[in-house]
């Protein structure tokens, strides 16, 4: 009995063994096109050996493109421009291409094989999102529960992200957490460096990502992030602009405001700052400074639990009724939230009502 | 019944009224997949036809004289898989080495079958059936016959429905199945002209 199971097995790896050799044999002499270039976009080059398609290729080095069928020709979803090098167009992609596609040389990346160098084009979004090595360079304390953490990139070096965009963190295994989780956070820092991206995190008592964060991660740590993502940026118009966010929903406007002042935008600006005590108030030095450095910029902090002391520099109230006593009329104006959904949708309510268009309201919700 | 006139009817029969897509309901994912065009259809058709005939031989070789000899039933699921795997692998890499042209029309489709269920499916039908070799041959062909002039049908159905109106719920692999169902009892309309088992 045992015999015979014995040989079964020994025939069926015997015959798989076979036919394995065959194919590495054939693919040996068949397959080899040698070492191929891919340019990408006019600015990487790819070093890779050639025979398989470009899908994988681009994959395996760490270049993801959206696919759902996995390489079958069946989703159509892994298009990509191919400029030079990729032979006619097969039927296998004809259904998935229109007119417009064909002419641009749009092609379908899991059917085009690698047989000689090729110069490709990837939307600059696919080809931005990175998994980035980095260094923990920077903690500090904002409020009692808001820190700010400065990573240094380390591989690769820099990223670029348009001020808004947010990047999902790593959480590694650790004490409280079994196993790896990934969270989003908006990047905060001055686009102006581009090796250092700058979080603001508050922490959610019994967070996985935060309480690590918080109580485990040190300066000189090595985590690992990926990004940067979102549609959440400032729009191309000159018209005035409302932030309003409060705690750590000011990453990504302190991010678009470095941006503002990197390239002299004049736009009308005012940032609304909701909190509850004077001592949840952070980075108003770096606000003052940007004030000062800004065309016309404003910052106003808002407190509804004002304390005893002198509070004459601040609005009072809700950070809506400080939208609504400062901002007449909004009709004219766009909308950058960023925060909790509550707010959020409070903003929405209290923006239109002072008569702004729905699509000149853009948010960031944190839930 | 001598041996080729028993291939015969299974030849016809396979086409017709067992129709492995349409009766069996096998390989159905690159027949919703890739039925837009007749044009590209008709060069997966082509492969079909081509890859069943010579695996389920290949099959049949191997059943005869490794599978059945040495008591690997079980296994025959296994063998029959890496079978086709290899052989599809083998025919691609030389016909894009050698033949550009062909390639292009015939080569593109091979990866795309290689895990297709039909294939195998014709593979296991001719040893539950115990078919002979010639019969085998003639069940193969009549089988890749079949799922071409079912996915021929469907395209071209499917391009003229691209320019039609279509309730959006139904839109693509819906109104693609209900098309495949449709067109499955058309072919039911032949059962009892040939019995060929």
């Amino acid at each position: 009995m045992i015999l015979a199971i014995l040989t079964a097995v020994m025939v069926v790896s015997l015959i798989a063994a076979a036919l394995a050799g065959v194919l590495v044999v054939s693919e040996h002499y068949l397959n080899d096109y040698g070492r191929c270039r891919i340019t990408i976009n006019d600015e990487r080059e790819l070093e890779v050996e050639g025979g398989r398609d470009l899908l994988s290729l681009l994959t395996s080095e760490k270049i993801f493109i959206p696919s759902a069928c996995g390489g079958r020709s069946t989703c159509g979803l892994c298009k990509l421009k191919v400029l030079e090098g990729a032979g006619p167009l097969l039927p296998t992609e004809e259904p998935f291409l229109d007119e417009d596609e064909r002419k641009s040389n749009v092609r379908l990346s899991c059917q085009v094989k690698v047989r000689q160098d090729l110069k490709i084009e990837i939307p600059k979004e696919l080809f931005a999102i990175r998994e980035y090595t980095c260094k923990c360079a920077e903690i500090t304390d904002l409020t009692n529960d808001i820190k700010q953490f400065r990573f240094e990139l380390v591989e690769p070096q820099t990223m670029d992200y348009v001020p808004g965009q947010y990047i999902q963190l790593r959480t590694p295994v650790y004490e409280k957490s079994s196993e790896e989780v990934y969270r989003a956070y908006s990047i905060a820092s001055d686009p102006a460096q581009k090796n250092i991206i700058d979080l603001i995190i508050r922490l959610v008592p019994g967070g996985i990502c935060t309480t690590y964060c918080f109580e485990y991660l040190k300066v000189g740590d090595e985590v690992k992030m990926n990004g940067p993502y979102g549609e959440f940026r400032l729009s191309e118009t000159d018209a005035p602009m409302v932030f309003i966010a409060g705690g750590s929903g000011m990453a990504p406007i302190k991010c678009m405001l470095h941006h503002m002042k990197n390239t002299q935008n004049k736009r009308k600006a005012v940032y609304y700052f909701g909190a509850n005590h004077p001592r949840q108030l952070f980075h108003l030095d770096l606000m003052k400074e940007l004030e000062k450095n800004l065309p016309d910029f404003k910052f106003v902090p808002v407190l509804s639990e004002p304390d005893n002391g002198d509070n004459s520099k601040y609005e009072k109230g809700l950070v809506t009724d400080a939208v609504r006593k400062g901002l007449k009329n909004a009709s004219k104006s766009e909308a950058y939230l960023c925060g909790s959904p509550g707010m959020i949708e409070a903003s929405i309510k209290v923006l239109r009502e002072l008569g702004m268009d729905e699509k000149n309201i853009f948010y960031d919700k944190f839930e | 019944m001598n041996e080729l006139s028993h291939a015969f009817v299974v030849f016809i029969s396979a086409i017709f009224t067992q129709n492995i897509l349409l009766s069996y309901f096998l390989g159905l994912c690159p027949f919703i997949g890739v039925s837009r065009e007749v044009k590209t259809s008709f060069g997966l058709g082509l492969a079909v036809i081509f890859v069943m005939t010579s695996t389920c031989l290949l099959n049949w070789l191997a059943y005869e004289y490794v599978i059945e000899p040495l008591g690997l039933h079980f296994f025959r699921f296994i063998l029959f898989i890496i079978i086709i795997a290899a052989f599809v692998q083998f025919v691609e890499m030389v016909i894009e080495r050698f033949s550009p042209s062909l390639y292009q029309r015939l080569g593109v489709f091979l990866p795309l079958i290689t895990v297709n269920c039909a294939i195998l499916g014709a593979s296991l039908f001719m040893v539950i059936r115990d078919y002979s070799f010639i019969v085998t041959f003639g069940y193969g062909l009549g089988s890749g016959i079949g799922w071409f002039l079912a996915i021929i049908a469907m395209a071209g159905i499917r391009q003229r429905l691209a320019i039609d109106r279509i309730p959006k719920g139904l839109q693509g692999p819906g109104i693609t199945l209900i098309i495949a169902g449709l067109m499955a009892l058309a072919f039911i309309g032949f059962t009892g002209v040939l019995s060929g088992n």
